[in-house]
């Protein structure tokens, strides 16, 4: 069965039709990639998977249990965490302090343990405290734990961002755009970052234009056009789709 | 005298001895330098410390512009008056009271906070500025058909707090010395307001106050992070609201009198400036704002002495001008410390990091280029 599946799914803005019956599944432990021209719908997409947008008609299920229209954080619970294209860390908060919140729907403390310090309340924030500085590490941010997000460098910024969603122990993580606006040297440890974290059990879900960094790294692929999935496969075969090239170049010549 | 500072801040139980001994003799040092008025202008800072440390939990910590925040003093005051109080024969001790007065002002906290989960900013202002309006104008009409809050008169005769027999509301003679009741409930607020610091300083620096941070950083991402923020908003909301509510109590104890009159608008404003001038989500600089504001327009009644003893007579009249000072002040203060008194550990380090940016940003750039 799919980690994750999505049935039709429309998404309607009043009159704008932003996605229209589409429908993909990703198996458990692979890097799935969506890509599609700019306003393809994909960022669309991730809103509706990740709870932030309703879905117009489908369904979306992670494990089998239907998640479209529920509330983002009973997603996150589920094992399911993205990060933004346009950057959106807590920027006053340390880096350390960001992960931090990550954990937040896997731990329990409420305002008597916080009040209180009780034996168990403090071992959940110290537990709290060594899995974030883990993750810093395993993203590689080693060390920058007590600058301030929003004074990181933008790379080191993105890395943050899968960071903080890692602490929520996801099995499936989105990202959306993870390379944009890096250089190439950047992109290259980021496609190593992906498969570090294929390698220790999370499947991926990217949204990316880089074209070469997607082929090295996604195992299926799956385009949009105009809100439609025109294509799905390995990316070899998706590359030589006429429907794709058409959508990304404007008409094959004839 | 330089380096005094410098030793107490490397000698912190010695700093707090001080300041311990400092608070407990001060309404004595006040009482007989500056009158026995200037003792219960104390009692209120303490009042008003408490409420600012309150609403600091909504707007500071969770980012929750809140303009209504006095209605839920009222509901504590008010909850006071009804149990402890000739209104209704009810008689009740205070150690009951209060923590009823602060679960009510909780529950009207999440009551409120329900329908404006969804607006933000400047909405959310409004909406809570007409929830404020709101009790206000209930205890101002509640006389008829049944007479529950007395209306405009107000509800008099509330039981002072007694513990155990020992009345605040009366003058003591202890040790020789003797205390009148201002400086009694002088050592019950001081009581309080330590609680309230301790239980706000401890929710910042905790999961709950993480969460609150993150949903005044980004509500989106905080969403999308796995947070709650129905219940984190609520919970922030009701937060503030118990604490609006146990001072309220304190408050209706103290005075023995309260009306729909001492709970308007300009209290709710008053306690926002105290929190924005002293230092938003800082509880040092909310302390600090919260006694200037008290007691700041206090000090200001003399403007007529002074001016009788520069020019020979009162020029202006003091009440004019003292609220006229008061407003240049603030403007002045917002100009030239946007920040606060004592700005909050996050805007400090803004300030401080700028070196280390600017060489990361050098970094990255020779990245770059290579």
């Amino acid at each position: 069965m799919a980690l994750l599946s999505v049935e039709n799914v429309a998404k309607r803005f009043g009159g704008l039709s932003a996605l229209e019956a589409v429908s993909l599944s990703v198996n458990a432990g692979e890097v799935y990639g969506l890509i599609g021209p700019n306003g393809a719908g994909k960022t669309t997409l991730f809103n509706c998977m990740t709870g932030l947008y309703t879905v117009s008609d489908g369904a979306i299920r992670l494990d089998g249990v239907p998640i479209q229209n529920r509330k983002p954080h009973v997603i996150v619970g589920r094992g399911f965490a993205r990060t933004f294209q346009n950057i959106r860390q807590f920027a006053n908060m340390t880096a350390l302090e960001n992960v931090m919140v990550g954990r937040h729907v896997r731990t329990r403390t409420g305002v008597l343990g916080a009040v209180l310090r009780d034996r168990r309340s403090r071992a959940e924030e110290q537990v709290i405290r060594d899995r974030s500085r883990e993750l810093m590490e395993f993203v590689g941010l080693k060390n920058r734990g007590r600058t301030l997000a929003g004074h990181l460098a933008y790379g080191d910024q993105r890395r943050l961002e899968i960071a903080r969603a890692l602490a929520t122990d996801p099995k499936l993580l989105a990202l959306d755009e993870p390379v944009a606006g890096m250089n190439p040297n950047e992109r290259r440890e980021m496609g190593e970052l992906f498969l570090k974290l294929r390698a220790s059990g999370i499947t991926l879900l990217l949204i990316e234009h880089d074209v070469k960094l997607v082929m090295g790294v996604c195992d299926r692929v799956a385009v949009l056009d105009y809100g439609k999935k025109i294509a799905e496969g390995v990316p070899d075969e998706v590359r030589r789709d006429p429907a794709v090239i058409e959508a990304y170049l404007g008409g094959a010549p004839s | 005298m330089r380096n005094g500072p410098e030793w107490l801040r490397r000698h912190p139980g010695f700093a707090y001895g001080l300041l311990a001994a400092l608070l407990a003799v001060l309404p004595f040092i006040v009482g007989a330098g500056l009158g026995k008025g200037w003792v219960r202008v104390l009692d209120f800072a303490l009042l008003y410390t408490m409420l600012a440390l309150g609403l600091n939990i909504v707007v500071g910590y969770a980012g929750l512009l809140d303009l209504g925040y006095i209605a839920f003093y009222a509901l504590g005051a008010y909850l006071f008056a009804w149990l402890s109080s000739p209104q209704f024969g009810l008689h009740l001790p205070f150690w009951l009271v209060l923590p009823l007065g602060a679960m009510l002002a909780g529950s009207f906290g999440a009551l409120l906070g329900a329908p404006t989960l969804r607006l933000r900013g400047d909405y959310l202002a409004i909406v809570t500025l007409g929830f404020g309006e709101i009790i206000r104008i209930f205890m101002n009409n509640l006389d008829q058909p049944v007479n529950i809050t007395n209306g405009p008169q107000g509800i008099n005769l509330i039981d002072p707090i007694s513990i155990g027999g020992f009345s605040l509301g009366t003058p003591h003679t202890l040790l020789g010395v003797h205390v009148f009741p201002p400086t009694l409930y002088y050592y019950l607020f001081l009581a309080f307001t330590l609680f309230t610091i301790f239980v706000a300083m401890r929710l910042q620096d905790s999961r709950i106050g993480r969460a609150w941070a993150a949903i005044r950083e980004d509500e989106i991402a905080a969403a999308a992070m796995g947070i709650n923020t129905r219940n984190v908003k609520l919970l922030a909301f009701a937060m503030g609201a118990t604490f609006g509510g146990l001072a309220g109590g304190l408050f209706a104890a103290f005075q023995g009198f309260i009306s729909p009159e001492s709970f308007n608008l300009m209290e709710s404003v008053m306690i926002l400036c105290m929190i924005v001038l002293g230092g938003m989500g800082n509880i040092p600089g909310v302390i600090l704002g919260a006694v200037l504001l008290t007691v700041l327009p206090e000090a200001l009644r003399y403007l007529g002495d002074w001016q009788r003893a520069a020019l020979g007579h009162v020029v202006v009249d003091p009440n004019d001008l003292r609220m006229l000072v008061f407003g240049l002040a603030m403007v002045a203060m917002m100009l030239f410390r946007p920040a606060g008194f004592l700005p909050s550990r996050q805007r400090r380090r803004e300030f401080r990091a700028e070196d280390g940016v600017a060489e990361q940003e050098q970094a990255s750039l020779y990245d770059a280029q290579a």
